[in-house]
């Protein structure tokens, strides 16, 4: 499927993922406009029932991503999110959605070049 | 039914470039609820802030989405605009095209698609929005400051000469961090001790300054203007009230073989010692490490010779607690030690040094009491090589930043070793000489000029030992590359300055951000260079990134100038973003269940058990309550709690699902 054009949604923290896509923006490097960002103020506060409420319509792909262990803002979100994670993978086998969807990922703030590439490797 | 203005800035160029502006803001008047939706080249500009508050006053608005840069930059701004036309702030929402969308991909269709779902994106969240009211909480007017370096030093008399309590906290025994190892400062050569050692007394002697050294941060909780921290005042083995600083303890210690950290492993010391003639306080500790009672369980003659009894070998660590308003975070920085490099021998010949080395050895209060004398025999050098930029620019050792104060210290060690050995030759191979400064491109022509110091531009590759030399090999590249064999009795690396050990662990103690290189995190590069992301605390010095003592000065003092600012106010209004739980009509009153797992999940322990009574006191229900001025607004209760019934204002369940369906549903674009 050569023009397929996936769209995908960006849960991310307001931190360290946020400041970390202003920064790339800032330094204007480049990833597919199929990526838009929603803000939280930490991937603890992501409830997982609206990565299923994203699915259901009509996200192709997902990308969580927070600040790296221990750099939370908030002390333990990210390690929570991570937590959630681990038991939502098992939840999505079962209703058939391929877990590579999903791309739980820990972006420090400068680090938002590895997400771009992250991006690019999806789209 | 609401009415939304959409704004759409074109910022110059920097959006309106890559997305057709115009396209968006006919794209967004078609949103059900759009009211108004118009399009502009500076919405942040004087003109375009009037354009919003006409709107909401002419359109009656119930709500505003400014499509412009990131809310990081501008949300503050707009919705100050909002409030002043009488719309509460907190019904304004930033749609971030800029960063997230116009610079980051090209000029087409696509990014214009993306802009407007950005826009629908937020217009959906913005609908849900709910007026909220600013809390007020109160500020603690003391500051601690962590690190008692030149800029912890300078931060702290600041702070305290403002008229506010200082907690200096030092992990070392003595406050005055590198500056105090330094022989002769850049760029006018004065004596580093001499203008130092005033301002470490002017701490000690502060009436508002409190002094804790060989002592580090345990934990630190809260939030800005209402931090509890815990300070682990480490034993010094003494009772600091009795000591009277005679030195005779130092003198007797039958343990003297102990490499000196402030001489950086040139000169000895003994177990119970004052790194320094100067120290602040003067006060020694016993290394425990090294102590023969503690090792074997015998000796104590420092017990027996000291003439106030202030020895106490059964001390323990003390946790100190205090609250403070502000933390000024100035731990400095270190560099890397010869051994870093196999090129240059790991650190096994004695006579390649590091830089703070040579700071010793020119020193007075050095080793060799000032003489030039080299590590290994005690012999004047008579040649000797600079290496600038060791390991520093140099991707493959990990390091690509420049350390910037190598260059100037280099010419300053030619220059001095110079002035100590007339006769000797200095060569300094370099890359590029940065000498950006007042005064610096002279200071270095002087080196190279008046002092004859031999500049070479290429980098050693090698470094190794043939008939009692240093056969330093290099090339020079402004002769064409032609290689270069410089036999030397002695070489200095300028190595690069990197994070100080325990960086990292200090920032996650603090929850703020570092760099790649364990370097902190401003909040802005360059608008707010001594602030980090999280409130209340801020950065002086080169615990941000390698810095000179004027620049490290410069930072401390505008940190100590928003401590001030902070507690000038006599409260702090801090935005409503936290949690809620719903309360309702009777027989409800709550959803909540009562499981608590929010209580568990909340890293703030900011739920608490609210009883619900009836009118004769019989207890209805036991619900979770939030209390305000804990909360930080992280929202992990919400995703824990199985009932909905705590929720975060600002990100409401109602306003993140409003934003997915938004995102996702292009339907009524095309509509
Ligand atoms: C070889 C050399 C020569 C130099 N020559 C010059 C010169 O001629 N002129 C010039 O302008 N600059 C010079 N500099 C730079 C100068 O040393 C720095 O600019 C200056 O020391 C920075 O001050 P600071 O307070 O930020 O950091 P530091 O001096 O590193 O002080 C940091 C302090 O914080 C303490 N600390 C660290 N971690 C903790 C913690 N977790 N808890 C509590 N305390 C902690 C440390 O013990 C230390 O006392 C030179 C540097 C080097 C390496
Ligand atoms: S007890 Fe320890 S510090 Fe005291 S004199 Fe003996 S070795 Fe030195």
């Amino acid at each position: 499927m050569p023009d397929f054009e996936p769209k995908i949604v960006a849960f991310v923290c307001n931190w360290c993922t946020y400041a970390g896509a202003d920064l790339t923006g800032t330094s204007r490097m480049k990833y597919s406009p199929q990526v838009s960002i929603i803000r939280f103020p930490c991937t603890g506060r992501i409830d997982f029932m609206l990565l299923l409420k994203a699915f259901a319509s009509g996200a192709d792909g997902i990308i969580v991503s927070g600040c790296h262990p221990n750099d939370c803002h908030y002390s333990s979100g990210n390690f929570h999110a991570r937590r959630r994670w681990i038991i939502f993978r098992g939840l999505l086998d079962f209703l058939g959605i391929d877990v590579r969807r999903v791309q739980f990922s820990w972006y420090g703030r400068w680090g938002r070049s590895r997400a771009t590439s992250a991006c690019a490797a999806w789209a | 039914m609401a009415r939304i203005g959409v704004f759409i800035c074109h910022c110059g160029e920097n959006i309106s470039a890559t997305v057709d502006v115009g396209k968006v803001a006919e794209a967004a008047a078609r949103i059900p609820g759009v009211a108004h939706s118009v399009d502009y080249k500076y919405m942040c500009s004087d003109p375009g802030q009037q354009m919003v508050q006409n709107a909401i006053r002419e359109k009656n608005l119930t709500g505003v989405v400014v499509a412009a840069c990131s809310p990081r930059m501008h949300e503050p701004t707009f919705r100050r605009a909002c409030a002043a036309a009488g719309l509460n702030p907190f019904l304004c929402e930033m749609a971030n095209i800029r960063e997230h969308c116009s610079w980051v991909h090209e000029k087409g269709d696509a990014t214009t698609e993306k802009a407007i779902d950005i826009v629908r994106t937020l217009v959906a969240k913005v609908k849900k929005n709910k007026a909220l009211q600013p809390i007020k909480v109160p500020v603690t007017k003391v500051a601690m400051v962590i690190g008692g370096g030149i800029a912890g030093i300078q931060a702290s008399l600041d702070i305290a000469n403002a008229g506010h309590r200082v907690i200096l906290v030092e992990r070392e025994p003595s406050i005055g961090g590198h500056m105090s190892q330094l022989s002769e400062t850049f760029p006018t050569l004065d004596c580093s001790q001499c203008i130092l050692t005033p301002r470490m007394v002017e701490v000690a002697q502060h009436a508002n300054i409190t002094l804790h050294t060989y002592s580090e941060l345990e934990s630190l909780e809260g939030f800005i203007g209402n931090f509890k921290a815990r300070i682990r005042k480490k034993a010094r083995s003494l009772d600091e009230k009795l000591c009277t600083g005679c030195g005779l303890c130092a003198q007797k210690c039958p343990t003297r073989r102990i490499a000196s950290e402030f001489d950086a492993g040139l000169g000895l010391r003994p177990a119970i010692y004052v790194p320094f003639p100067q120290a602040v306080p003067n006060k020694p500790v016993i290394d425990r490490e090294h102590c023969t009672y503690y090792l074997k369980g015998k000796c104590r003659l420092c017990e027996k010779v000291c003439p106030t009894q202030a020895i106490r070998f059964d001390q323990e660590d003390e946790i100190v607690e205090v609250d403070v308003g502000a933390v000024v975070l100035a731990t400095g920085f270190d560099i890397k030690h010869s051994d870093f490099f196999p090129e240059y021998g790991y650190g096994k010949h004695k006579d390649v040094i590091d830089g703070l080395q040579f700071e010793r050895l020119a020193s007075a209060s050095g080793p060799t009491l000032g003489e030039m004398r080299r590590p290994s025999d005690g012999k004047v050098p008579e040649t000797v090589v600079f290496v600038a930029c060791a390991g520093s620019r140099d991707p493959a050792k990990g390091i690509e930043y420049c350390s910037k104060i190598c260059c100037m210290y280099t010419a300053k060690h030619a220059m001095l070793y110079k002035h100590k050995v007339h006769h000797g030759k200095p060569y300094v191979f370099y890359m590029d000489i940065r000498a950006g400064g007042k005064m610096y491109e002279e200071f270095v022509r002087r080196a190279m000029e008046e002092d004859g110091v031999q500049y070479v531009r290429g980098r050693v590759s090698r470094i190794f030992e043939r008939n009692g030399k240093l056969v330093v090999k290099g090339a020079d590249t402004l002769l064409g590359a032609r290689p270069m064999e410089i036999e030397a009795d002695m070489v200095v690396l300028a190595t690069a300055g990197v994070a100080q050990a325990g960086a990292e662990e200090l920032a996650q103690k603090l929850h703020v951000s570092y760099d790649a290189h364990k370097f902190y995190a401003e909040a802005h590069p360059k608008l707010r260079p001594v602030e980090t992301n999280t409130a209340g605390i801020f950065l002086a010095g080169a615990c941000q990134a390698p810095k000179d003592i004027p620049e490290s000065v410069a930072q401390a003092s505008g940190a100590a100038a928003k401590v001030a600012a902070l507690f000038s106010q006599a409260e702090l209004v801090r935005e409503p973003l936290i949690a809620v739980v719903d309360r309702q009509a009777p027989p409800l009153y709550s959803s909540c269940v009562g499981c608590f797992l929010c209580q568990s999940a909340c890293p703030y322990q900011a739920i608490e058990k609210e009883e619900i009574r009836g009118r004769d006191g019989q207890l209805l229900k036991t619900v979770a309550k939030v209390n305000p001025g804990l909360c930080q607004g992280c929202g992990t209760c919400v995703a824990f709690c199985r009932t909905k019934s705590i929720d975060i204002q600002g990100f409401s369940h109602e306003q993140v699902h409003a934003e997915v369906l938004a995102l996702l549903n292009r339907g009524d674009r095309d509509a």
